[in-house]
Formats: C-alpha cells, structure tokens, sequence
C-alpha cells in the first residue's frame, strides 16, 4: 500500500527535503517567512488536487475555488463549535469540500468538454453569491467569518482545555499552538503526504484509466470501463485535496471570507497548474510557488525601487524605463501573470516542467551522443 | 435492466448459438436501415457479413454493440438481450470491438494500452485501484508482454502509441481487444486501406486467433479477406439479408451474384 | 400589471446588455470554433471607449478672468473644454452627449482592437483544444483588464446621461394606464432600443449581405466553405472584429447605467457565458432571445414578494436557469444538438 517504484522514491525522497528546508534555500531569495512559505505549501496542496482531475482526465473545471472555501469556513466553524485543534477541523474540512463536490460533480459530469467548464463555473459562482447573501448566518458575508473568544467549543471545554489568558485562541495540534514555523512544518507535511497520494495515483490503475478517459472515451467505455463514476471520483478526490487546501488556510489564519470562491479564484489556480504543467507530478507544484513567489515579490516592488534600480541610466531613459516598468510591478503585477500565462499557453503548453525537459533533451543530444544510445539501451531493458 | 430483459429473451436458445440477431428491424425516419435481420453466430466460427456499399452493415453492427436501439426485435448473446445496455456493460458480457479506424489510447504507452483492457476484464467496469501500481501488477503486464511479442510490438512497449502507423495501431486495437480474452470478437473491416502486404500479414494474424477457438464476427469489403477466414458469410443488401450459408454455397448464390453486379467488386 | 410591466422593463435594458454581449460571443464560437473568454473584456474596453472619449472632449484651457474675483481676492480661474471655446453651444452639446457620440469613436476603435487580437493571437488558437482556447483568452483578459487599471485605476469612472435624456419616461401612459403609474429612466429605454437597434442591424447584415451568408454558412458547415475555396479566414477576421465592435459598443452605451471598472468585463463575462449556453451554442436567435429572457427572469427573481419565499434568488436565478438547461437541454434552446459535446 505505501510502496513506490524507485523512481517515485527518489523523487518524493527529494520532494521532501525540498520543502522541508524550505526555510534554508528561500532565505537568499527573500522569501522565508512562515506566513508566506505556508501559502507556498498550502496552494500547491490545492494545485496538486486539481492536478488529479484536469491533468489525468483533461476536464477543466473552473470552480475549484468553491471547495477551497467550503473547507475554510468548515474548518473555522470547527474552531468554532468544537475545538482549536486541527485534526477535526480539517477532517471536517476534507468530508464537506468531498460532500459539496459529488453533489456538483455529479451534475457537472453528466456534459463534458466546455458545458463541463461552465457547469462548474455556474455552481461556483451560485456558491459565491449565496455566501454572500443568503447564507450569512453561516459565512458572515462580507466580513468573513471569524472565531471569538467566547465560542462554545465543545470539545475544548469537554476536555477542559483552557484558554490562554488573554488575545484569540490559536489554532493547535494536540496542545500545541501552531504559530509560525510549527505552522509551517505541519503544512509541509500534509504536502508531502499530499504528493505521495497524488504519485500513488498516477502510478495506479485508477490513474492510468483517467487518462485513458482524457485521450479515448469512446475506446474506454468499449474496453468495458464504467467511465461516469471513475470521473466522479477524480472530482471528489481533487475536491477534497481544495477542501484540505482551505482548511490548511483556516488553520493558519483562523478566517475565512468569500472573496476565496469568486471564479477567478478558480481561474488562478487553472494558472499555476499550467504554468507548471499539466498532468506532471511537480508541475502543479512548482507553478504555485513560482507564482506565489511572484506575487510576493513583484507585488512589493515600487517606483523608489525601481528608480535604484535603472540608477545606471543616463535621467531621461531612467525615468521613461521606471515608467514602464512601473505599470509591471506593485499593483499591476497581474499583468505580469497575463503576460505570462498568455506565453506559457502559447509557447509553451506543457508548462515549465515540459520545458525543462526540452531544455534537457536538446542539451543532450547535443553534448553526447553516447548517451542517446544508453539511453536507448536502458528503455529496452 | 438485464434481468427484465432476460426475462423477455428467447427461451431457447440452443448451447452452441452465441449471438443471435433477432428479426432486427432499424429504421432512420422513413429510410429501412436494416429489415427482418435473423442471424444466429455459433460458438468458436468466424461469421463474415459482406455486402455492397449501403447495404447496412455498419448499422447492423452498430445495433449488436448497443449503440444503436434497434426499432424491433432484439440482439440476444448467451441468454442476455443487449438492447438498452450501455457499451461497458456489453463488453463486460465479454464482447469487444475492432473500430474501422483505429480506437487506441493515443497518449499512453503502447504497453499500457494493453494493459487498460486487462484491468477492466479483472476488475470489472469500475473500481477504485488506487494504491497498487499499474506496473506491480505483475500477472497482467506478463500477459501484455507476451501478446505484444506476437503481435511484434513489443520493441514499441514504451512508445505512445499515437506514434503507431496505421498497420501497427490497427494490430495494437486488436491485441488491446484479444487481452480481454472475449468471447465474441467483432471485427469492423479488419483490413480497410492496408497494402496487400499488411492484409496478408492481418489475415495471418486472425487465423491464428481464430485457430485457438475464438468466435469472430467480421464486417468485410475485401472478398480475398473473407474468403481466407470465414465459416460462414452472410450478405446483406439494402438492409436485408439476402443469402447466409458456408462461403461455397454463398457463392454460387444467384441472388448474391445479382446484388453485386453492377457493382463493381474488388 | 403595473408591477409587472415595470419589471419586465428593468429586466429589458439588461437583457439588452447581455443579448449584445452573449451574440458576439456566439458569433465568434459559431464561425471560428474559439471559446472566447477575452469577450467580457472587450466589453469593458468598449466602456472605456466612453471614458476617453469624454476625457478627449473636455480637455480644457483654463483662463485667469481678472475682472472676476474669488471671495478671497483672486482672480477666478475660468475652465473651458476646448471643444466648447471652439464651437460654442454646439461643443458644449457635444460634451453632454458624449455617451451617445461616443459610440461612432468606439466603432473604429474595437474594429482594430478586434482585428488585432484575431490576427496576433486568436488565429493561432483554431486548431487547439477549447480549454487551451480558454486558457490563452483568460490569459489575454487579465492583461486587457490590467492595462486598463494601469490608465484608469481601480476606481469606477462614472459617465454622465444627457442632460435631456435623465427624466423619466412615463411609459404606463403608452400602455393606456394612468399617468406616472409606472416610470422608466429615459436612458434605460435607449438603451433598450439601441440594443434593439443593432441586434436588427447584426441580424440583417447576415441575412443580407453575401459575407453574411458566406459566415452563416460557415457556422453550418465550415469544411465545406472551406472547400468551396472562399477566404474563410479573412472573413473570420472581420467576424472577430464585428463581435468586438458589438461588445465595445453595449459596453459604452451602457456607461451611464454603471460605471465602468476595470473587471467590468469579468463580471458580465460569466453571465454571458450563461446567456449563450441557455440560449444555445453558436445560435444568434438562441442568444438574444436569451439574453432578454434572463435579464428579465433577474429582474422579476428580484421583486420583494419573490425574494421573501424565496430569499437570494435574485443573487442565483441565472445559474439556476443555467444549470438547468444544461442538464435537460444541453443543446440550449435554440442549438443544434451536439455542439461541442465532446
């Protein structure tokens, strides 16, 4: 049950250590911070699970963004109603964001290709709009929902765990509070494990008939394959890897607010995805923290920044390239992130994992051609 | 579904008929696709339906896989009444198709496009197999492997298969299909658009399926191709069923002579 | 009926804006096959046509009158929009009506912009799958809107109705009804009828124009107007920048009903998505039939006696409504079947 090839060792062996000294490589790039390297870990749990659906059946759902929320405000009403403690809080999380999508899943499935997509763009934003209307007794509207001190917490009072003195109760773990980088290194784990689920099942039978499904439907349901609850699923799993995703989120800012389910929430994560490549193992992961480390970075940058930086420019030039560059960072980063995805999806559909591994057989073929031949060698044995 | 079905079925259908096409009637609106179709296939033959262009031998097979309903009458194999079944479940019976165009998982391997099947015959049409890989499933990917050999694709294992020619995915189809050891092999012009030499290779190649005990339905344009394999033909002429017997006496039929003249045979 | 007949108006200059958005949208997916989700962009570009042609038109020149005296002993200083000081009267009536006129600027303006989208990128997109066609639209959409920000912050620009046009119509009269019983702000009732207007205009010029015809045609079957050896693809270009047009020209006509933002586009985006599926993918009729009916169902979802049984419906009836069609009629209502199903 836990067994990987060797190849899926290794990479998970690496995969590991890579976050876990997440703290280490990141401090030279400035981006160390527990609140920020939480987000890096959180939106690749997120990326990863969409990964499952849209990269081994090639349905593009564009309403992930709503079991991202239902598992936030799930989670925060188990801080709420039962204890400061993670576990039942994500647990909790997981079985809702599961729950909410076999029920959208199992409409959204019943069309395929583009009604698929506006499908679950529709429920999602039906989602979106509820919360901040109808259901504000359970989402507190624009405000977002927010523990309090005086919260019943069943559990907590059960077992008699007090409160500290005085601020907000803290999310914990068994008695632990999780602040910073204990926050962090839980995160990281349920990412690891995350990952491992997800090599599980790209390795597996379920796996290989999901894409079977993406490249031949009609040869599927021919070779005896049931395909509607194989895609069901697909869609519950990765619904449940959002929920996790927005519980995580919850545990390390106890609040949740709407504005996580608006489509273009949805439409983000449909971009890490693609950036990193679709239907790769790291792919989904390396796009959510390139482009969380993007985020971060360009978003931080102003005009006094970059003034120092064109610095070596005669004045004219100086401010004309400030100007320019200005419209590029801060506030406008997301045009960056267009700009970007626009030539991703031109140039580069199989993301940037696809293009490291062009990258790689070009420098190959090149430099030796002995290797070629071993290589040749090792694929026939 | 199947139990009601079964129900209404025939009662006697004798131990050695496999598939029996039942007074099959199709119509499209007003056009008569298929008239009073009465076909019975035994056990471990090779029955070729052949006829001019139009003459409804893809929507006849198209009735017996379940995607067309058929007007009237009913596709009856081993007991079950595959009318109103969806495709899966008609597989699972242990029916598989060859398409006229190749139908083969484009972006997996070639080894995996073997293998998809296998698990669908073992695990029926749905099961969550999440926590073994495809690749410890050593008793199937042995199976594969073997069969990849005889059909001479093994060298190809690990390729896509979209990278296939036509010839070679044609023969991948037909491995993909073999691997589910069915009980009815239906076969949708086997040799459409190949050289001689690769029709010559494919008749070898469904010989020898064919020698092992296999029932095999063939759709067919190619008279060399029908006459190398079939048991018995059946011809079809605007939708009904002029003559069915062993290929001698199809042959000498004046009324199969009648239906192809003037139109040019091979 | 009166309650009624009010209703049914709110709905119709909405529906207006949707039906002229969701016939581009699915004149583009008809022709060219392409998923086009920069269409709501275009959309807001057309609102910023408006914006900036106002901007244009009240450049102004400011002048010291010193014969004038501001309460604190200054001379006031006097600001004129130059089209005013050049032509009178007759500039200031251009300055009032820039929403209206601002449509002839417009039409030029997402030409091009329409052009030039379809030849530097959407061409490229035929052949590729509809989600990477999505993927590379969204893309583009993003940048459509960021550029925008960039100019415009995130602010709404709000543009000004006609001084003549901001009464109200009194249109329960024209129904026979008493006076003043049901009242329409006049805009909206422009709006309606431009909406009306080049809906007519779209529909004729592809009723009865060759190029109509030959694009109508293509939507039935474009392989075989391909054969027939017409230069489909610089009709799909003019298609592409007529779509845009239409779009740029709802969006700046409807302005003064809402003020612009950058992620205008976004928000009618997805509704119009909604519009085109209901109403049938790659249908025109089907598309405006259900822009009007959604608007009006929105409008109707959101009277009080509704919304107490029902609370928030006004917030979902038009994803309800689509939900539904796609699961009971995935062709829409006036589709063929089977339009992209797999």
């Amino acid at each position: 049950m836990f067994s990987l090839s060797r190849k899926d060792f290794t990479l998970l062996a690496v995969f590991s250590v890579i976050v876990m000294t997440m703290p280490i490589w990141l401090q030279p790039l400035g981006a160390a911070y527990p609140g920020l390297m939480q987000k890096f870990v959180i939106y690749a749990i997120f990326a990863i699970g969409f990964n499952i659906l849209f990269g081994l059946t090639g349905y593009l759902s564009f309403g992930h963004a709503a079991f991202l929320g239902v598992g936030s405000y799930t989670a925060v009403w188990s801080f709420k109603l039962l204890s400061m403690d993670m576990i039942p809080a994500l647990f909790f999380a997981v079985v809702f964001a599961g729950i909410f999508a076999l029920f959208i899943g199992f409409f959204s499935l019943r069309r395929s290709g583009i009604y698929f997509s506006i499908l679950t763009l529709a429920f999602a934003q039906m989602s979106y709009s509820l919360a901040y209307s109808v259901l504000t007794p359970i989402t507190n509207g624009e405000t977002g929902l927010l523990i309090a001190r005086d919260d019943p917490r069943a559990i907590d009072t059960m077992l008699g765990v007090g409160q500290s003195a005085s601020g907000m109760p803290m999310p914990s773990l068994i008695g632990i509070e999780l602040g910073g980088y204990g926050g962090f290194y839980i995160c990281a784990l349920v990412l690891i494990a995350c990952f491992f689920l997800s090599q599980k099942i790209f390795a597996s039978p379920f796996g290989m008939a999901l894409r079977g499904i993406k490249s031949n439907p009609t040869r599927m349901i021919y070779t005896g394959f049931n395909t509607k609850p194989y895609m069901l699923t697909a869609f519950v799993i990765s619904g449940m890897f959002a929920g996790l995703a927005g519980g995580l989120l919850a545990v390390t800012d106890p609040i949740a607010g709407a504005e996580r389910m608006q489509w273009t929430e949805s439409g983000n994560l449909v971009l890490m995805t693609i950036l990193g490549g679709v239907g790769t193992l790291l792919g989904p992961v390396i796009g959510a923290w390139v482009i969380k480390y993007c985020e971060n970075i360009f978003s931080a940058i102003n005009t006094q920044m970059l003034n120092g930086f064109f610095e070596f420019l005669p004045d004219g030039v100086q401010s004309v390239a400030v100007t320019v560059m200005s419209k590029f960072v801060g506030e406008g980063w997301h045009l960056t992130l267009g700009l970007v995805f626009v030539l991703i999806v031109v140039f580069l559909p199989g993301g940037l994992v696809e293009g490291a591994e062009k990258l790689r057989h070009r420098f190959r073929r090149r430099s030796d051609t002995y290797d070629l031949a071993a290589d040749a060698q090792e694929k026939r044995t | 579904m199947t139990a009601q079905a079964k129900a209404v079925a025939p009662d006697a259908v004798p131990g050695n008929i496999v598939l029996h096409v039942a007074d099959v009637f199709k119509n499209f609106g007003g056009l008569k696709a298929l008239s009073d179709i009465d076909l019975q296939v035994e056990e471990g033959t090779t029955h070729a339906i052949i006829g001019p262009n139009g003459a409804g031998k893809s929507t006849l097979l198209n009735v017996i896989i379940g995607r067309l309903p058929p007007t009237s009458g009913a596709v009856v194999f081993d007991g079950n009444v595959l009318t109103g079944m969806a495709p899966h479940e008609i597989n699972q019976l242990g029916i598989s198709r060859v398409f006229q165009t190749p139908e083969i998982f484009a972006d997996l391997s070639v080894l995996n496009n073997v293998m998809a099947p296998a698990f669908a015959r073992r695990d029926g049409a749905f099961r969550v197999n999440m926590f073994r890989a495809v690749m410890d499933e050593a008793e199937i990917r042995a199976e594969a492997e073997g069969l990849l050999r005889e059909f001479g694709l093994y060298a190809r294992r690990e390729d896509h298969a979209g990278a296939l020619s036509r010839g070679d995915k044609r023969r991948l189809e037909l491995a993909m299909c073999l691997i589910q050891r069915p009980r009815l092999l239906l076969l949708d012009e086997p040799t459409a658009g190949m050289s001689r030499h690769d029709t010559n290779t494919t008749i070898e190649l469904l010989k020898s399926i064919k020698s092992r005990g296999m029932t095999i339905v063939i759709i067919e344009h190619d008279m060399h191709v029908v006459f190398s394999l079939a048991d018995r033909i059946s011809v079809l002429a605007q939708g009904r069923l002029i003559a069915s017997g062993p290929p001698q006496q199809v042959k000498d039929d004046p009324r199969v002579k009648e239906a192809y003249l003037g139109v040019p045979a091979e | 009926m009166d309650a009624i007949l009010a209703q049914l108006l709110n709905g119709l200059d909405k529906g207006g804006a949707y039906a002229l958005i969701a016939l581009g949208l699915t004149l583009v997916f008809g022709t060219l096959g392409v998923v086009n989700f920069a269409h709501g962009a275009l959309f807001m570009l057309g609102c910023f046509c408006a914006v900036v042609f106002r901007y244009l038109l009240t450049i102004e020149t400011v002048t010291v009158d010193p014969t004038q005296l501001s309460p604190w002993g200054a001379p006031v200083e006097v600001r004129t929009p130059l089209v005013q000081s050049w032509l009178g009267d007759w500039g200031a009536f251009l300055v009032d009506y820039s929403v209206p006129l601002s449509v002839i600027f417009a039409v030029p303006v997402m030409l091009v912009i329409g052009i030039v989208m379809e030849r530097g990128l959407i061409k490229h997109f035929y052949k590729r799958s509809h989600a990477e066609q999505i993927l590379v639209t969204f893309g583009l959409a993003i940048v459509l809107q960021e550029i925008v920000r960039s100019f415009f912050g995130a602010n709404p620009v709000p543009q000004p109705i006609p001084a003549d046009l901001r009464v109200a119509a009194d249109v329960g009269v024209w129904f026979g009804m008493e006076a003043y019983s049901v009242t329409y702000p006049t805009w909206r009732l422009v709006y309606l009828l431009f909406s009306a207007g080049v809906i007519g205009a779209v529909f004729a010029f592809m009723r009865f124009t060759t190029f109509g015809m030959v694009v109508r045609a293509g939507m039935a079957d474009r392989e075989t107007v391909g054969i027939l050896g017409i230069d489909i693809d610089r009709k799909f270009t003019i298609v592409f920048g007529l779509a845009a047009v239409v779009a740029g020209v709802a969006g700046a006509m409807y302005t003064p009903l809402l003020a612009p933002n950058y992620h205008i586009g976004m928000d009618f985006l997805v509704l119009s998505f909604v519009v085109v599926v209901v109403g049938g993918m790659g249908s025109l009729p089907g598309a405006v039939v259900a822009g009007f009916l959604l608007g009006v169902l929105q409008s109707f979802a959101s009277m009080n006696e509704v919304t107490s049984i029902f609370p928030g419906i006004d917030q979902i009836i038009i994803y309800l409504v689509a939900i539904i069609i796609l699961l009971v009629r995935p062709r829409g209502l006036m589709g063929r079947s089977g339009v992209m199903e797999s």
